[in-house]
């Protein structure tokens, strides 16, 4: 498989790292923000940034997991159905500021499903978008986002791929590759 | 991706042990969903279901249209009492009728052997098999299964034994055939009258002694004596079955071990299973219960995702 990579692994470091810095900037403390993960993927990203987050602010920063399949719009549009994950929100949503976190953001509506899945743990008092990389020109539905590690402006038929070292990788990367040689 | 090797569900025997395993992942991400304060998901919004129900039913009923409206589904019941089953319509008339309305999934009980399986060589629409006469029950195999599972932490191994009326259970086959594509260990105990002649042949140890039975066992599913299914007398009186057969906290004591006491439901206190047993900490019937609506979501959500 022929793969461009677009982030290695030290410039991933610098990244994360300018991110919290955001994160930080604009809620301070994080006394009443709250982590939500999109699972699968934005995991392992959202589990860096609260290791991240925790040791810059000496605190436990509390993360959740939302699993938005039953939520998704391509449910019977599709050959079968995607494989569901677990949910774990271990705190009340009810008046927090979340930011929802996830690795790519391409049609936009992974997120869209999210904010719908959200809903049932509670009204959070706003809500914020998290992304590793942010696919220009691909957006299917209005949604955009506030933190963004990376603009990736590439073809329909590229993937971009995140994967960290958690994932079993040598050292964590992000690359471009063409969908029809996956 | 991941999609189930059949697309109805008629019985466990024609599954594959995948199959089962994908089940009882989905299962679980659907009780998290039933446990939260919004218990609803929009999963199934665009499909209508009937629950077609030619014999009486509580649980299953309910469980099934708690699961359908979880999902978001349009759901329309229909029970043969006070419908023109009565006045003489035949079973593929009545659901080609129902069909008509455009409806998308069939859940069907019904007391004679291999119904669903007839719908489903006939129409369009996917079949749940809620039972079918004494035959198979997946959605209750399938749930006691995954009970056992989420208690023992594993199906593998363990041994299961299935006590009373094998020959009407139809709970008693879907049991027997999930728990050995899942590696466990079956047997079957009750009286001589009520095991099927054949039985041995499904690669299940028959045990006539309650006790040794229960010695052996580290889950006990116990059956209802289906009197309504018996037309001829196989045992001489309750009392006597229960005195032979019904499981009492005695007996449990006994056997000095832990024991899963498990029940498909309605329960015949003081038959089968003696109150103290029933509601004690070795009965997980309830759960059972709580189960079967996360294990019906699963079903009908794999199901219904599985395009043509």
């Amino acid at each position: 498989m022929r793969k461009r990579i677009i982030i290695d692994s030290q410039l991933m470091n610098i990244t994360l790292e300018r991110l919290c810095q955001q994160l930080i900037e604009a809620h301070d403390t994080f006394e009443n923000t709250v982590l939500l993960a999109i699972q699968p993927r934005g995991v392992f990203l959202a589990e860096r940034i609260t290791k991240k987050l925790s040791t810059l602010l000496k605190k436990e920063i509390p993360l959740g997991r939302l699993d938005v399949t039953f939520f998704r719009d391509d449910f019977r549009r599709k050959d079968a159905p995607l494989k569901a994950n677990a949910t774990e929100i271990p705190f009340l949503l009810e008046d927090k500021k979340v930011i929802l976190i996830d690795d790519v953001l391409y049609t936009g509506r992974t997120v869209r499903a999210a904010l719908d899945a959200m809903i049932a743990f509670g009204r959070p008092a706003s809500v914020e978008l998290f992304v590793l990389v942010n696919r220009k020109y691909t957006r299917d539905v209005p949604i955009q986002p506030d933190y963004v590690g990376k603009e990736v402006n590439c073809l329909e038929s590229e993937k971009v791929i995140v994967r960290f070292t958690e994932q079993g990788e040598k050292e964590d990367f992000i690359s471009l590759v063409s969908k029809n040689e996956i | 991706m991941q999609k189930l090797s059949v697309k109805h569900l008629l019985g466990i025997k024609n599954l594959q042990t995948e199959d089962i395993e994908l089940l009882f992942e989905t299962a679980s991400n659907f009780k998290e969903v039933i446990n939260r304060s919004i218990k609803k998901v929009p999963s199934l919004r665009d499909i209508t279901i009937a629950n077609i129900f030619f014999e009486n039913s509580t649980r299953t009923r309910l469980s099934f249209e708690l699961a359908e409206k979880r999902l978001s589904a349009d759901v329309v019941n229909f029970s043969a009492s006070g419908s023109s089953v009565k006045k003489g319509e035949t079973l593929l008339d009545t659901v080609n009728n129902i069909l008509a309305m455009k409806v998308d999934m069939v859940v069907i009980r019904h007391a004679s052997v291999g119904a669903p399986h007839f719908l489903a060589k006939h129409i369009k629409a996917k079949i749940v098999n809620a039972g079918d006469g004494t035959h198979e029950h997946p959605t209750q195999g399938l749930l006691d299964a995954y009970t056992i599972k989420e208690k023992l932490g594993t199906v593998e191994g363990k041994k299961v034994c299935i006590f009373g009326d094998i020959l009407h259970s139809r709970v008693a086959l879907s049991n027997i055939f999930a728990l050995q594509k899942l590696g466990a260990e079956v047997m079957v105990c009750g009286p001589i009258t009520l095991l099927p002649k054949y039985i041995k042949d499904l690669g299940v140890k028959v045990e006539l002694d309650l006790q040794k039975a229960i010695n052996w066992c580290d889950v006990a599913n116990v059956l209802r004596i289906q009197l309504e299914r018996q037309t001829i007398k196989y045992f001489p009186s309750l009392r006597e079955y229960s005195l032979y057969y019904g499981i009492n906290k005695e007996v449990l004591d006994k056997a000095n071990k832990e024991i899963l006491v498990m029940h498909p439901g309605p329960i015949n206190r003081g038959v089968e299973l003696s109150s103290d047993v029933a509601d004690s900490k070795h009965a997980v019937i309830l759960d059972q219960v709580e189960n079967g609506v996360a294990m019906r979501m699963a079903v009908l959500y794999l199901l219904a995702g599985t395009t043509d």
